[in-house]
């Protein structure tokens, strides 16, 4: 088994056999909730729940044992299990890599995922089939555990698809709607686009290095006979997957949709899951774009893109679930421009994604409270005034809207504002653009964070007629708590003498400040906060100090109408793409019928035709025919002497 | 007097034969033709016989005569219960085996 | 064995068989047209006894008078009173109407057939002007035709001997089964018909009166004369009636009311 270990990795020993538990338990724990039928429906949901906490405990169990090598030991470490395709000239070990960055993402998928696991338990109570939610949960952490922990992009490729499959069956979750039907087809269909970047990137990487392993990929980017051209190649291919799983411009159209899907999994996809699978590849993959400065522009813009796309759609929507989601989005472009910023800084999106992670699980549960207590109401013109009624919801939410909104000492603060230092210190005309970007993304956040805030918590009560709003049980109130706690201390305990970026050196480098300051980290820090105070007095101006009007306002500005729209993303999907891929396929059943049957058809008539004339010379008279025999004779009597006598 | 001119006469008398099974309409005069047919080629057979100066031809002849017989035989019965079943004996009539 | 077939058995031709030939060969195609073009079934299997005659004769003049007379005995004999026979069944009357039906075929049959006869007789011309006929004078080694093609019929050829004898048994055996009919109502008894006859009563009671009261007609188709003169159709059987033995109940009838 030593010996199996991919090169440059250690071999896992110890403690660290334990790391293929951490995808095995929730995949054994799926399998029986989804395989065993209604006889596991008493148990499931407890089972479903032990499962993530089991691998929690392996997680963290695991993170003692990592942060105790040190010196010459290796942090990263290889298991082997299994010799998977075993062609000469293409070898893959299906291998686990525990490495610091895998272990972070294991115990935030864990962590966050349990409480979302134990929060589903009384969000779900009412529905029939939650045994069903639970065992596709499971195969949710479980894909994406075997997405971070694979030491090759080809079973990487298996965990992202395996998420890909668990959120299309966990958005379409109450498939009797024809919206949620839609919306997981949608996010399937929008995924399978990213899909097919990173299988075309996986082939390159194939093609060029004659390898998928990390260590392979890795070892050959850095060699002087990389070229360039194919390097950004594979660059730009993965950020085409990264684009769809976290739902990044161009193919962001999916996530606001799959809000269609229980709230539980809306946390889950936004906050440990999926959207960070993206930031997750550019990130381990930053061998490549470290060797590649076009493909890491092209990171940036995509991430800054986001960034303010999702903050300007979270300005109008009224839906508090999409408002949520387009943060999501805002929040996951700061993490992609943060890795696309490149050797460093790597490590602040991950803190930023780890910050995130807390937070808006925290806000997504608290918006789920909320919709349970209105009668699954998500339209915010409808509520108003809650802080009274669910006192505990509204502190835990504020938690995490202090969070998003970067107020120190909130977790938020520490990792957003790192990212605004970062794109500034970048240096140069595009640093100062990305900077500014990204502090005018901060305002913008504030604002529709306190829009949301003011419309939920604050103002008169807008409630329909038959809700009766009541504070949520204690099973869902605890996991809200916990995750407050963390939007409150994550990002002070991260960042606290820069504990995290030094625990993921092995695995992204070492964590540097890049040249001088371009402004001084402490006035920053202030500027950052006054924009965010700005941002937040807007919204109090603009949406807090009149009555919200319970119908949508129609007389607003064009951006507004656009922003209501998710900025023209369908229309723009369904005119470039939808209405041309219709046309084709009627042009090509066009043809089909008239072409291609036509010409079959046509035949068969032709054939039919002739043979019908063609019968007639069958009379039943015996003397015509005799007289065709009479015609051959001669015709061969005269063949016969014709060849006599030439 | 060449021998030519029996084998000149053997192929008119297959063509007559051939030409009256065609125009003829009564079974048993089609049936009469082509005995005529048979019998201008045992003709044709003697005549190569006695060209190649050996018994075969006439042996064929004598085979081609026996399986006239037994055609005729067969022929005319066939006719026979047709003509029972139609009150017919024009070959016309009998032509249901067709489009 | 006359001077003739040792002729002919030697290949080479007489005079003599010029003369048979020409003499015959005329009255064997005139046969022939004749058998196509003819009307009546009789006649024409009367002028194709003609043309097997003929071809016997030719026979003899060929050294082939085992053939020779086969050819009388079995075809002339025996197939062509077959004919007669089958035609007699089918009914005299059966003449073809001259009227063509199919469209073209006429024209086809004998312009195709004109067509044929050329290129045989082309062929004929252009495949066998330069030989010399050997004559089968040779092959039967003295012994003579009959025993020289009995020796041949079995030894070489026994087996296609043996194959013709099944042949002709089971051509009797299906001849049989074509024509043999079962009854679909019991065969009435005398008994029946007479009370039948009886009780349809008219004429049929007596006998039927006998054919050739006249002097000068005593054949089978001359009908009876009835009591008051006039003339008993049903003396006079019903195949003769139709076709051949009108003229003479048109004759009688003339007589009776002549002068």
């Amino acid at each position: 088994m030593t010996l199996q270990a991919a090169a440059g990795y250690a071999a896992a020993t110890g403690t660290f056999k334990l790391t293929f538990l951490l995808v095995l338990l929730p995949a054994l724990s799926a399998a029986v909730l989804l395989l065993g039928g209604k006889r596991t429906n008493p148990w499931g949901h407890l089972l479903g729940c032990a499962a993530p906490i089991a691998a929690f405990v392996i997680g963290l169990v695991e993170l003692l044992a990592i942060t105790g090598r040190d010196g010459g030991q290796s942090r990263q470490l290889d298991q082997h299990l299994f010799s998977w395709v075993p062609v000469a000239g293409f070898h893959v070990n299906a291998n686990l890599l525990l490495d610091p960055l895998s272990l972070v993402f294991v115990l935030l998928i864990t962590g966050v995922g349990s409480l979302i696991h134990i929060y589903s338990i009384g969000y779900m109570e009412h529905d029939p089939d939650r045994r069903r939610f639970f065992g596709q949960l499971n195969l949710f952490i479980a894909a994406m555990l075997l997405l971070v922990l694979a030491d090759n992009y080809l079973l990487l490729y298996v965990g992202w698809e395996g998420v890909g499959l668990a959120s299309y069956l966990l958005i379409g979750f109450w498939s009797y709607k024809p919206s949620a039907a839609v919306a997981a087809k949608k996010a399937f269909l929008v995924n399978r686009v990213g899909d097919l970047g990173l299988s075309l990137a996986i082939m390159l990487m194939f093609a060029t290095f004659g390898t998928v392993s990390f260590t392979g990929v890795f070892a050959g980017a850095h060699s002087p006979a990389a070229h360039g051209g194919t390097l950004t190649a594979i660059g730009l291919l993965l950020l085409l997957g990264a684009c769809g799983k976290s739902a990044q411009a161009p193919l962001q159209s999916w996530l606001l949709d799959a809000m269609e899907g229980p709230t539980p999994v809306s946390a889950l996809i936004h906050a440990a899951t999926m959207v960070t699978a993206g930031v997750y590849l550019v990130a381990r993959s930053g061998a490549i774009f470290n060797a590649s400065p076009d493909a890491r522009l092209l990171v940036q813009i995509v991430g800054a893109t986001t960034l303010v796309m999702g903050a300007i759609i979270g300005c109008a929507y009224d839906d508090i679930k999409k408002v949520l989601a387009a943060s999501t989005m805002s929040q996951i472009g700061y993490m992609m421009l943060a890795v696309g910023i490149g050797p460093g800084v790597y490590a602040i999106g991950i803190l930023h994604l780890l910050t995130h992670g807390f937070f808006k699980a925290n806000m997504f549960l608290g918006a789920g409270s909320v919709m349970h207590a209105m009668n699954d109401e998500v339209n915010m013109r409808r509520y108003g005034g809650l802080r009274k009624v669910m006192p505990w919801t509204f502190v835990t939410f504020g938690f995490g809207y202090l969070a998003i909104i970067g107020m120190f000492p909130f977790a938020g603060f520490f990792s957003k504002d790192k990212i605004i230092e970062a794109a500034l210190d970048k240096g140069g005309a595009s640093g100062y653009l990305l900077g500014s970007i990204a502090l005018a993304g901060a305002a913008l956040t504030a604002f529709y964070m306190t829009r949301l805030m003011i419309m939920t918590f604050f103002g008169q009560r807008r409630w329909a007629r038959d809700a009766h709003p009541h504070e949520s049980p204690r099973v869902m109130l605890v996991p809200m708590v916990l995750l407050a706690a963390g939007s409150l201390l994550a990002g002070f305990l991260l960042i606290l003498g820069g504990s995290l970026q030094h625990f993921l050196t092995p695995s992204v480098g070492t964590s540097v400040e890049v040249g001088a300051h371009t402004i001084a980290p402490l006035i920053l820090s202030l500027l950052t906060l006054a924009v965010a105070l700005g941002g937040a007095a807007a919204a109090w101006l603009l949406v807090g100090r009149k009555p919200v009007p319970v119908e949508q306002p129609l007389n607003v500005s064009k951006l507004t109408w656009a922003a209501r729209r998710s900025l023209y993303g369908d229309a723009l999907n369904e005119t470039v793409f939808m209405r041309p891929g219709q046309y084709l396929a009627r042009a090509l059943v066009f043809f089909d019928g008239r072409g291609v049957d036509g010409a079959v058809n046509g035949l068969a008539a032709l054939v039919g035709g002739s043979s019908a004339r063609a019968r007639r010379s069958q009379t039943g008279f015996a003397r015509s025919y005799a007289l065709s025999m009479l015609a051959g004779a001669v015709a061969v009597t005269a063949a016969l002497l014709l060849v006599r006598v030439g | 007097m060449s021998v030519n001119y029996y084998l000149y006469l053997s192929a008119l008398l297959f063509t007559i034969g051939a030409v009256g099974v065609l125009v003829r309409r009564n079974a048993i005069v089609v049936f009469m033709c082509i005995e005529l047919m048979l019998n201008a080629v045992n003709l044709s057979l003697v005549t190569f016989a006695r060209i190649n100066g050996n018994l075969d031809g006439q042996i064929i002849a004598f085979f081609v005569m026996v399986v006239a017989a037994a055609e005729v035989v067969i022929g005319l019965a066939i006719i026979m219960s047709i003509f029972r079943a139609r009150r017919s004996a024009s070959v016309d009539d009998a032509n249901l085996l067709k489009y | 064995m006359t001077g003739l077939e040792v002729l002919a058995a030697h290949g080479a031709t007489t005079t003599h068989e010029a003369v048979v030939f020409w003499f015959l060969a005329p009255v064997a195609v005139a046969g022939a047209l004749g058998l196509v073009l003819v009307r009546s079934a009789v006649h024409a299997a009367v002028l194709l006894a003609v043309v097997m005659l003929s071809l016997a004769a030719f026979y003899t003049t060929e050294a082939a008078p085992f053939l020779a007379v086969v050819q009388v005995v079995v075809y002339t004999g025996a197939v062509l009173m077959l004919f007669l026979f089958v035609l007699m069944l089918v009914g005299v009357d059966s003449t073809d109407s001259l009227v063509e039906t199919l469209r073209g075929q006429r024209l086809a049959a004998v312009a195709l057939g004109l067509g044929f006869a050329v290129l045989l007789v082309a062929a004929i011309a252009g495949a066998i002007s330069g030989f010399h006929p050997k004559g089968v004078g040779g092959a039967e080694a003295g012994k003579g035709n009959v025993v020289a093609i009995a020796e041949l019929l079995f030894s070489r050829y026994v087996f296609a001997f043996e194959a013709t004898s099944a042949l002709l048994i089971t051509a009797g055996l299906g001849a049989m089964v074509l024509t043999h009919r079962e009854p679909t109502t019991p065969r009435l008894t005398q008994k029946e018909r007479m009370l039948e006859r009886v009780a349809r009563g008219g004429s049929g009671m007596a006998p039927l009166p006998g054919p050739g009261v006249y002097a000068d007609h005593d054949a089978v188709d001359t009908p009876a004369l009835l009591p008051d003169g006039s003339i008993a159709p049903t003396s006079v059987p019903e195949y003769l009636q139709v076709s051949a033995a009108r003229p003479h109940v048109e004759d009688v009838e003339r007589e009776l009311e002549g002068p």
